[in-house]
């Protein structure tokens, strides 16, 4: 692999690695469930009818669903896999 | 093995070229000329990039060749294949233009000043007091360094008492021996008593002052200072306070002691005292027992044999003269070098004699330092010395130095760095730190002088072995070479690109270097070159980031009084830049201390100094500490010396033209001491403290400004007649600045400024010097602002007929600037007439034609406009008159000012007048200068953008046949102007010529294809386009698809972009078919270009795509499991394209079938493919949704070889920033194990 095509996916990379919840090749399944659960709560939380979806079948509070899910995202999966090498 | 496939191959491939050569195309036949268009596999990547260049670094390292290409002057003319031709000539060619051309040599342009760079020396190094590792017994420590300092100065000022005092000898001899006359005998006796007198008065009056340093300075420097830079002595820019000449002296060859000249670097009697062991021997004679110490190559001490580090690479000096003389001399010597053994056996009879041994004695001298002797260098006292034993020493350039490789040059100069690696030693015999030096040295040569491939990778190799290398024997090489007299700017430019990369990697171990790399890098920040001052920021920025403030400011600290202002000057320089690396608050302490030093008045005016260039480097940035940095040097307006007073006045001034318009509280406690300063000054201080003034007024609210402006008005306006340059530069921009605050009336400025300044500064005088004309031209302007147009023009219009063509010029301006900026409406009927009047007659009474005649003319016509019309037959008139002129400038003028003025002229309705000039330009169209062709076809199209097509005079259908030559005339100008006028017609007047005529021209733009400028290949591709939409596309089509087969990338590019706006203008329903079936071609140019002008094509008409994408997919289909990377990467791009002009439109089925064949692409490695692939996905995730694409890339993230899950966690990340919300819905259930929850219930939830 020459230097140049180094460079290009070291640049791409750089770029994703600013966001949040980007993976790479060593994400193992936790981390990459973490981010999922922590996305799919936002995704609830901001969509206001699919938060008020899931308060009624709870039967519970839009403000405490939001709030029990925003806890949640602290650690949605459970407590940290330790990492392999 | 592999030989067998590939014939295979290639068998295979001739087998389907000419299946497919029988098919027909709709172009015509394509049985392309096989000589021309190489079917050679290797041919196929041509023109193409292979890779994309990543860093800036790499661009500009690599593609020198291709920059030449590129960056053309506006005017150049000659065919390509003669610049070629000239570009490849080689050395054995003699450039005709080598003495007329400027020397490239960076010591052949610089001026006086510059030159005392080469007054500095390398010193050794210092001890880096914060590695707590013992230095070793060469390094000198900070308190080592200070003394020597100071003994400089001693040195100095003892030097010009006794300078003082021989002068005053010579001139009382010259006095006695003069005076036959009694009379005059008498005068000089009276005049002698006198100054005896002063001079008596003033020891006295400095002996009760008790200062040591400044007796001197007392009575001499300043005011000489004054009168002589004011008779005209070249002051350079770059010394902001004006430096004290050194006086001229008259050596007297019968004194004691020989002073030494400081000044001239080259000749004189070398200096050998701050680099010597003991101060005390500084002077030494020749006569001296031990000849170590002695400079014996002139002032420039590097490679100094004296030195207690001798630097590495034993360079010795030479002045161009004496390389040229050596380069000369070498010729002579090589026609009457010594004979070889093998030149005398050929020559000699194999019998009859006997070749002798050499006594075994004898001894052959090998010492290098001797050996360097031997060629004629400038050194004074060397003494008689054998010449030239070695044989082995080469005559001639060598083609080849050993483990370089071929340079692309090896001056002469550079052997005296470089010769080492000539010698052909053994490595073997060689210890180490030699072998290092060596090593070093050729990676040196190979940045110096190598080729840009050579360049690149000698230069990472460097950066990566730096810290093997150390620091010490690097810069023991890399400093010599950039003091070297001969160095040439690109040469400067890599060896410091160098020290800029090793730096970063040296770290801390630069330390004991920093005086040593600080002394061959401050020079850069004076530069005239504006990169070379920028390349010397970056460095002294890195270096102390590298090194640390402690370290910086304990180097520095010694040169901040040193005895030379160019030392200082330097150092006030580089320190603002460690200001500006490490932040002002840093070395605010340390910049506190120096302004208040009160060990001599340098270090005060030298720490005000680098307040002043922190100010100009800094700008706004400097706000935050704006009173600190005022605080710390506002004591210095009421210093006891003039020069301490002056440059604090500058520094203010500086700070507030930084902090402008803010920040007028912290400048209030100087605001008394500037008032006061104002009165007591005169000549340069007052320069100083008015301009510091000028500076703060702006930044104050409308009435303090008023009042402010008032009474320093006063002053100013005394000052208007000064004949000094320098203070009236000054006080034209104090008044600039004064009547460009609010609060100043324009009445005021009606009647106490004006008067006073027409007065004194519209004179003729001032327009000869540049600075002073765009001073006084800015300023006029300013005050228009204020008072009005009328008044202003009102005032200087007279002049328009002066009889000094500079002055007349400056009016000019003056006026064009004023009025574009104010328009016209406040010039009466009267002043008008004048206007008019005087705007022709400088016009027509120019002798060089200049711009500023013309925009003058073009601003005040067009600003007039309709009342301008009585005055347009004249104006006419004296267009045609000079349309006729011998001078080519002249009629160039002319037809520029035709396009200026032509929408006017129709604004007042004068369309016969614009006729008539339409007939009169087509005539001149047999123009032979291409500059003056290219203007009378600009004056053209402004008359055919005006007056419209069917009114054009002469009509359209005579006037474009003779515009089909003109396109094939090679100069930019008359292209791009042909070009679009040719193109404005097409899109305007088609119809007034035949299809025939239009098809002709079609071939000419072909060729216009290849033009240089962007400009014109976009008007030319326009054209095409316009061209289509009049006579229908097939032609055209035909034309553009045959023109792909062309080998030059560029106009293949062209054409492809050419046929997609073909097909924008006309549908592209009457392409498309010619185009796919062009695909059939067995060549990769025309697939190629077919795929991009199907990319480009997709990418104009967005959404109407949704009626072809069906049409074109068996087709992308093909190129994307094509074999040839180009094909897939070009139909990659196409994809990208379309899928984002049909998004929502219901052409999911065949994008997802375009994924299919995009998908086994992702694992491409060339850099220009794998981008293309993923933008190709990234468009069909637009249309196709986050979720098909989740699946397929589900396949990949866990796949048990790293490689295919790096490239799917690529784009997933992707995927993922561009759809989050979007995906959580598309992830896949993951099943609960024992310790964690995985799955997502919130999901599950049913009403």
């Amino acid at each position: 692999m020459s230097s140049a095509v180094m460079n290009v996916n070291a640049q791409l990379e750089h770029l994703q690695s600013k966001h949040v919840g980007t993976g790479h090749a060593d994400t193992n399944k936790f981390e990459w469930a973490v981010n999922q659960h922590r996305d799919t709560y936002a995704s609830i939380i901001g969509h206001s009818s699919m938060l008020a979806y899931t308060a009624v079948a709870e039967n519970e509070s839009i403000g405490r669903k939001k709030f029990e899910m925003i806890e949640k995202m602290l650690q949605p999966c459970g407590p940290p896999v330790a990492k392999e090498d | 093995m592999s030989d067998d496939i590939d014939a295979q191959i290639r068998a295979a491939q001739i087998a389907r070229n000419k299946q497919s050569a029988e098919k027909a195309s709709l172009v015509g036949s394509v049985s392309f000329d096989t000589d021309l268009y190489s079917e050679k596999g290797a041919a196929k990547f041509e023109g193409y990039s292979t890779s994309l260049p990543m860093n800036l670094d790499e661009e500009e390292d690599g593609d020198e060749g291709l920059e030449n290409q590129t960056k053309k002057l506006s005017s150049y003319t000659a065919p390509r294949q003669i610049l070629d031709e000239m570009a490849s000539m080689g050395d054995d060619e003699v450039d005709p233009m080598a003495d007329i051309r400027p020397s490239r040599k960076i010591s052949d342009r610089e001026s006086e000043y510059h030159a005392r760079r080469l007054n500095r020396q390398l010193s050794p190094e210092r001890v880096d007091a914060f590695s707590g590792k013992a230095a070793s017994s060469e390094a000198r420590s900070y308190g080592e360094v200070m003394r020597e300092a100071e003994l400089n100065r001693e040195h100095a000022e003892l030097q010009r008492k006794l300078q003082e005092r021989q002068k005053e000898d010579d001139a009382r001899r010259q006095q006695t021996d003069s005076s036959v006359d009694l009379q005059a005998q008498a005068q000089a006796q009276a005049k002698a008593a006198v100054e005896r007198a002063k001079a008596a008065a003033a020891s006295a009056a400095t002996s009760t002052r008790k200062r040591r340093w400044d007796q001197e300075e007392k009575k001499s420097e300043w005011e000489e200072d004054d009168s002589t830079s004011a008779s005209g002595a070249k002051s350079s820019k770059w010394d902001e306070t004006p430096k004290a000449d050194a006086p001229a002296r008259k050596r007297n060859r019968w004194d004691e002691t020989p002073v030494e000249a400081s000044t001239s670097a080259w000749d004189a009697t070398p200096r050998t005292d701050a680099g010597g062991v003991t101060p005390g021997g500084s002077k030494r004679s020749r006569w001296d027992e031990t000849p170590v110490g002695v400079d014996q190559y002139a002032a420039t001490p590097i490679g100094n044999l004296g030195l207690m580090t001798p630097v590495a690479g034993q360079a010795v000096p030479m002045t161009p003269e004496a390389a040229n003389a050596m380069r000369w001399e070498k010729e002579i010597d090589y026609r009457n070098r010594y004979l070889s053994d093998e030149e005398l056996d050929t020559m000699f009879p194999t019998e009859g004699y006997k070749i002798l041994e050499p006594p075994a004695t004898y001894m052959p001298i090998r010492t290098p330092a001797r050996k360097l002797m031997a060629t004629p260098t400038p050194m004074g006292q060397a003494g008689f010395m054998m010449q030239e034993e070695d044989r082995s020493q080469m005559y001639d350039v060598p083609p080849e130095i050993p483990g370089v490789g071929g340079l692309q040059f090896f001056k002469p100069e550079d052997m005296q760095h470089f010769g080492k690696l000539l010698d052909k030693k053994d490595e073997l015999e060689l210890s180490v730190e030699e072998l290092k030096e060596r090593k070093i040295m050729r990676t040196l040569l190979k940045i110096k002088n190598g080729t840009p491939p050579m360049r690149k990778t000698a230069l990472r190799q460097i950066t990566d072995k730096a810290r093997e290398f150390g620091a010490g024997p690097l810069f023991n090489q890399i400093l010599p070479l950039l003091m070297s007299p001969t160095l040439e700017d690109q040469e400067r430019h890599l060896l410091v690109k160098v020290i800029d990369r090793i730096l970063y990697k040296l770290d801390d171990l630069v330390r004991p270097y920093v005086h040593k790399i600080l002394v061959v890098i401050e020079p850069l920040l004076i530069d005239e070159d504006y990169y070379a001052r920028v390349e010397g920021r970056e460095i002294i920025s890195n270096l102390s980031k590298a090194a640390g403030l402690a370290t910086m400011i304990a180097t520095m600290r010694p040169d901040i009084d040193h005895v030379d202002e160019y030392v200082r000057n330097t150092t006030a320089r580089a320190f603002s830049v460690v200001a500006s690396a490490l932040g002002i608050p840093a070395l605010l302490p340390f910049l506190k201390a120096v302004c208040r030093s009160k060990k001599s008045w340098q270090a005060r005016h030298t720490g005000i100094k680098i307040v002043q260039q922190i100010a100009i480097l800094l700008g706004c940035a400097v706000l935050p500490h704006l009173k600190s940095l005022v605080d710390a040097i506002a004591h210095g307006l009421e210093d006891e010396q003039q020069k301490v007073r002056t440059i604090t006045a500058l520094a203010i001034a500086a700070l507030a033209e930084a902090a402008a318009p803010y920040g007028i509280e912290s400048f209030d406690i100087v605001l008394r001491p500037l008032w006061a300063g104002i009165k007591k000054h005169r000549g340069k201080g007052l320069a100083a403290f008015l301009k510091a003034i000028g500076c703060i007024i702006p930044l104050m609210d409308a009435e303090y400004a008023n009042y402010y402006t008032k009474e320093v008005m006063i002053i100013l306006i005394r000052e208007f007649q000064s004949p000094d340059e320098e203070m009236k530069k000054i006080v034209l921009k104090v008044v600039k600045q004064c009547s460009a605050t609010d609060g100043v009336e324009p009445q005021y400025i009606k009647e106490e400024i004006l008067p006073e300044f027409f007065k004194h500064f519209w004179v003729r005088r001032m327009a000869l010097d540049r600075r002073n004309y765009k001073q006084l031209v800015e300023t006029t302007v300013e005050l228009a602002q204020r008072v009005g147009v009328a008044e202003i023009v009102s005032k200087i219009v007279e002049d328009l007929k002066d009889e000094s063509e500079p002055y007349r010029k400056m009016v000019m301006e003056t006026i064009d600037k004023v009025v574009s900026e104010l328009g016209t409406a406040d010039i009466d009927q009267r002043l008008e007439v004048t206007l008019i009047d005087g705007v022709l007659y400088s016009f027509q009474e120019q002798t060089v034609e200049d711009v500023v005649m013309l925009n003058g003319f073009g601003t005040v016509v067009n600003s007039l406009g309709l009342r301008v019309k009585p005055y347009l037959q004249q104006i006419c008139s004296t267009i045609l008159w000079r349309l006729n002129n011998k001078s080519a400038k002249v009629r160039q003028q002319a037809a520029d000012l035709i396009s200026r003025i032509a929408i006017v002229m129709r604004t007042c309705g004068e369309e016969k007048l614009m006729g008539q000039l339409g007939v009169v330009l087509y005539e001149y169209l047999g123009e032979e200068y291409p500059e003056v062709l290219g203007s009378i076809l600009r004056g053209l199209k402004s008359i055919v953008n005006v007056i419209g097509m069917g009114n054009m005079t002469p009509p359209i259908k005579d006037l474009l046949p003779r515009l089909t030559p003109i396109l094939k005339n090679r100069h930019e100008k008359v292209q791009e102007n042909c070009i679009d006028l040719v193109g404005r017609i097409a899109d305007r007047g088609a119809e007034f010529v035949s299809a025939r005529e239009w098809m002709r021209i079609c071939f000419e733009l072909l060729d216009m294809l290849k033009a240089h400028k962007k400009g014109i290949r976009r008007a030319t591709v326009n054209t095409f386009g316009y061209i289509a939409k009049a006579i229908g596309p097939q032609d055209v089509l035909a034309t553009l698809l045959n023109n792909l087969k062309v080998q030059e990338r560029q106009n293949r590019v062209c054409t492809t972009v050419a046929i997609a706006i073909v097909a924008e203008t006309c549908s592209p329903f009457t392409v498309l078919p010619a185009l796919m079936n062009e695909y059939r071609v067995p060549e990769l140019n025309v697939q190629n270009g077919v795929l991009k002008s199907l990319s480009f094509l997709f990418e104009y008409i967005g959404e109407m795509g949704k009626d072809y994408c069906y049409a074109v997919t068996p087709l992308l289909e093909d190129a994307l499991m094509d074999r040839d990377l180009v094909h897939r990467q070009t139909a990659c791009t196409t994809v990208k394209h379309m899928s984002l002009g049909v998004l929502g439109l219901g052409c999911e089925d065949a994008l997802q079938h375009l994924l299919n064949h995009v998908w086994p692409n992702i694992f491409e490695t060339s850099p220009h493919v794998i981008n293309a692939v993923m933008e190709a996905i990234d468009g069909l995730r637009v249309a196709l949704g986050p979720a098909t694409l989740t699946h397929y890339v589900l396949q990949g993230l866990f796949h048990p070889a790293r490689r295919v899950r790096e490239i799917y966690w690529k784009i997933y990340n992707n995927l993922y920033i561009g759809a989050q919300d979007a995906i959580v819905a598309y992830y896949p259930r993951i099943e609960d194990d024992s310790r964690n929850t995985y799955e997502r219930y919130d999901l599950d939830l049913m009403i």
